[in-house]
């Protein structure tokens, strides 16, 4: 009797054991592979704000393109132009009478905080005077941003999912 | 006129599913069988009529009534007829549709029997259900309404509405803006019924767990009961990823298949836990072991296929697949919240009843081997769910925004992914209950002598990665190890029964369909990673941008560009297509025609690889989508993924494993009575 529930509590323990053991490696998985691949959400302002505490970390940037400073070069594939500091969240936006507005006025104010981003790879159509950039890649000792290749999100705020009709015919 | 029939059709089959909740209810509590027989026949009746209603909808779809909203933003006059009938699922309020639609038909295939034997399980599959389709036509009728039209109001706007708002007239536009053009594509077609079939499947064998818990059986009926439900939904749930991968390989031109996008994790996971579920079941039908954690799996399950088509459908997360942002968010939320609290009470309720019959001995057991292969499982689910909701998460805790990328997934998924791998190769060789790791390691030493040569001739080979040699020791591994059981088994029945070689394999095959159907999908899974491996290790990739004439070099081959031609095609869409001769050691092999397309009514391209596919690599090139492509300067980018075919292999494997393993065994459905 003694025996068996010794022998119990030890076939338990060993469960027990084995188990912590699995979610141990389990949580170290998660929180090494989230320290070295964290990617940090900045607009332009909170950028230059840290400034070179920031070099060499993973970052996703996003601004709006300023159209006269877009580079590119077909045959080196090399691409620069600055972006503009646009606020980050939505409710920012909103009151600022939506994403083309917030746009069109951080292209044309000239004060606002402004940074170089350097890019190899074929240029996007997309990227146009106006346009939103989201862009990850790192900033480098020289304050100017690096795209990874395939770091380069643009988008057009005009949505043609929410478009209405265009070609009306009044009534059925 | 048309749309208001589709409309009151839904409104009808939605107060059905109200009145078959209440009247199963009824039925269970004043042990009224003639309650539950209404609810079970009024539950018949919503296959034939959201059938109707979705009829109703692709009629109009086909026959461009683009005054309604739905059909104005997914058809349009120059798509084929075929694209019309997929956009159904081709947006938002259609994709609820077809939900709804799977829903009623899975709900009247189970109440089509009259379940005399488990009789009393019957109300409370109904009301699970019942609840489950009258939320997705609540979503359609209330907020995302296929069937709303276009009206003008006084103030000039245009709003798409069910009924007319005060003075306005309606509108009728002569086209509409089309389907997106990257859903026009045969893998689209396929890709998100699958995955919503291997969804709502999963609801049927929940709807039984919740009967079982309310009802206080707790033996393994409803696991017996649902077992094919089971299988089918997480086949189809297993084709709709493995189609998305091959939709987003062939689409969306950058050279991967899987991005680790919050969409695709939210497909993932339901297969996650449902794969634990498939493994684990086996131990309570065998040893009557975890109980409770294959209640915990089922309702994991059912709520990450609800959570999984909310992400897909509120616009929370940002991903290829979000529709615009919706107003159906906090009602999924709300959903989630209510049935996965009260399904995890109901549990806890019941979970002394559920309690293990024996108890687990050994470290080297089968089903101690099954509990780890569950835990990895769950390792890989929290990897996923954490990857998804960090980002929610750092910006609620420090207020800054902070995203892991794929190499987050890759980097904590690898070993487990790795562990996974190990444990089919072992677990095959176990033995249920007392096993030691002698008996184990008697019946392993024999297959891993040829695995421990593999790594040998690899590195010989000049393979020095040490994940590559790892990883395709582990596949190496589980191969010999399935051979060596099939080996095994045929050669008893050859010693036993005189069989010869063909006759002994079948027989052995098909009076065990499950285990050996189940070694089939192991070596399919294998074979997949096969693919897995080298295209994520082994992928290089090359851009540049080339005249007429020149050419540009990937891993020994050359790729030079011949000519550009640019026309119109039938449906609208001008095509921009590059043609290149391939070329290995100065032999041609062929040519590829990288293009990309261009829908004027929509202004969406779509850019299309031209792809060279053998078994040992593919040749991936792409005609970078620029305004100022011309014969004298056109930008290419070249990917190179060795094995990735082994992938589709794999897959193709995988459907005859799953056939092997499903295919009904005619005895055993006589004695159990199964569905």
């Amino acid at each position: 009797m003694q025996k068996s529930l010794r022998s119990g509590i030890q076939g338990r323990a060993k469960f027990i054991i084995g188990g912590l053991l699995i979610l141990a490696a389990i949580i170290y998985l998660i929180v090494s592979a989230t320290q070295a691949n964290a990617e940090y959400f900045m607009t332009v302002d909170e950028l230059k704000s840290k400034g070179n505490t920031l070099v060499g970390r993973n970052l996703r940037i996003s601004g709006a393109v300023v159209g006269d400073t877009i580079q590119y070069n077909p045959q080196t594939m090399n691409l620069t132009f600055d972006i503009a500091h646009v606020p980050g969240d939505n409710a920012a936006i909103e009151m600022g009478g939506g994403l083309a507005a917030v746009l069109h006025a951080a292209v044309t104010d000239p004060s606002r905080a402004r940074l170089t981003i350097v890019y190899n790879g074929p240029k996007p159509d997309l990227l146009r005077d106006e346009a939103q950039a989201i862009i990850t890649g790192h900033l480098g000792d020289d304050g100017i941003f690096y795209a990874d290749s395939d770091g380069l999100l643009l988008k057009c705020p005009t949505k043609y999912q929410e478009a209405v009709p265009s070609q009306v015919v009044n009534g059925n | 006129m048309l749309a208001q029939f589709g409309f009151g059709v839904f409104a009808l089959t939605f107060l059905l599913a109200l009145f078959s909740v209440g009247a199963a209810v009824v039925g269970y509590f004043d042990k009224s069988d003639r309650w539950v027989e209404a609810a079970r026949r009024a539950m018949l009746l919503t296959f034939p009529l959201v059938t109707l209603a979705a009829l109703t909808l692709a009629y109009l779809l086909v026959t461009g009534h683009y005054e309604l909203q739905y059909v104005y933003s997914v058809t349009s006059n120059d798509m084929p007829f075929y694209l019309k009938i997929t956009a159904l699922w081709g947006g938002q309020a259609g994709s609820l549709v077809l939900w709804s639609w799977l829903m009623s038909a899975f709900v009247s295939a189970v109440t089509l029997r009259k379940w005399e034997r488990d009789r009393e399980l019957l109300p409370w599959v109904i009301v699970v259900t019942s609840i489950t389709l009258a939320f997705f036509l609540s979503l359609s009728i209330f907020y995302e309404n296929p069937f709303a039209r276009w009206w003008q109001t006084t103030a000039g706007d245009f709003v798409p509405r069910m009924f007319a708002p005060a003075g306005a007239i309606p509108v009728s536009p002569a086209d509409g803006q089309g389907l997106n053009p990257l859903l026009r594509h045969p893998g689209m077609i396929l890709h998100p019924p699958m995955l919503y079939l291997g969804f709502v499947a999963f609801v049927i064998p929940f709807a039984f767990a919740i009967a079982a818990l309310v009802t206080g059986r707790s033996d393994d009926r409803w696991i017996r009961l649902t077992r094919r439900w089971t299988l089918v939904a997480w086949l189809f749930l297993s084709l709709g990823l493995v189609l998305g991968m091959r939709w987003a390989y062939d689409v969306l031109g950058w050279g991967g298949y899987w991005a680790w996008d919050p969409v695709e994790i939210a497909a993932l996971m339901p297969w996650l836990t449902g794969t634990a579920f498939l493994h684990s079941v086996m131990i309570q039908e065998k040893r009557g072991m975890f109980k409770q954690w294959n209640m915990l799996l089922i309702i994991l399950t059912y709520s990450l296929v609800i959570f999984g088509t909310f992400l897909t459908r509120s616009g929370v997360l940002s991903s290829v697949h979000a529709f615009s942002e919706s107003a159906i968010g906090p009602m999924f939320f709300v959903f989630i919240g209510i049935t996965f609290v009260t399904s995890v009470a109901l549990l806890i309720y019941r979970w002394k009843d559920l309690r293990a019959e024996v108890e687990m001995k050994s470290l080297f057991s089968r089903e101690a081997l099954f509990l780890l292969n569950n835990l990895m499982f769950m390792g890989v689910l929290i990897v996923c769910f954490w990857g998804v909701i960090f980002p929610l998460i750092s910006e609620l805790v420090t207020g800054q925004k902070v995203t892991v990328g794929p190499p987050f997934y890759q980097r904590a998924n690898a070993p487990l992914f790795g562990a996974l791998m190990a444990l089919m190769g072992i677990a095959p060789l176990s033995a249920w209950g007392k096993s030691t790791y002698k008996t184990l390691g008697r019946a392993l030493w024999k297959p891993s002598i040829p695995t421990a040569i593999l790594p040998l001739v690899l590195a010989l080979l000049g393979v020095h990665n040490w994940i590559a040699l790892v990883g395709f020791t582990l596949v190496a591994f589980v191969i010999f190890v399935t051979l060596f059981e099939f080996w095994r088994g045929v050669r008893s029945r050859q010693k036993k029964q005189n069989e010869n070689f063909p006759i002994a394999l079948w027989r052995l095959a098909g009076h065990n369909r499950r285990r050996y159907g189940g070694y089939l999908i192991h070596l399919s899974m294998v074979v997949m990673a096969i693919g897995i491996l080298g295209i994520e290790l082994y992928q290089t990739t090359t851009q540049k941008t080339l005249a007429v004439g020149e050419d540009i070099q990937i891993a020994g081959y050359t790729l030079r560009y011949d000519s550009l031609a640019q026309f119109p095609y039938t449906d609208g869409r001008i095509v921009t297509r590059a043609v290149m001769s391939v070329f290995q050691n100065g032999k041609l092999l062929g040519e590829l025609y990288p293009r990309y397309d261009y829908y004027p009514a929509s202004g969406q391209p779509m850019t299309i690889a031209g792809v060279r596919s053998t078994l040992a690599d593919d040749l991936y090139v792409v005609l970078v989508n620029w305004e100022n492509v011309s014969e004298a300067q056109a930008p290419f980018k070249v990917y190179h993924n060795p094995l990735v075919n082994w992938l589709w292999i794999g897959n193709l494997m995988f459907i005859f494993g799953f056939l092997v393993a499903a295919w009904p065994e005619r005895e055993e459905e006589k004695r159990e009575g199964k569905i």
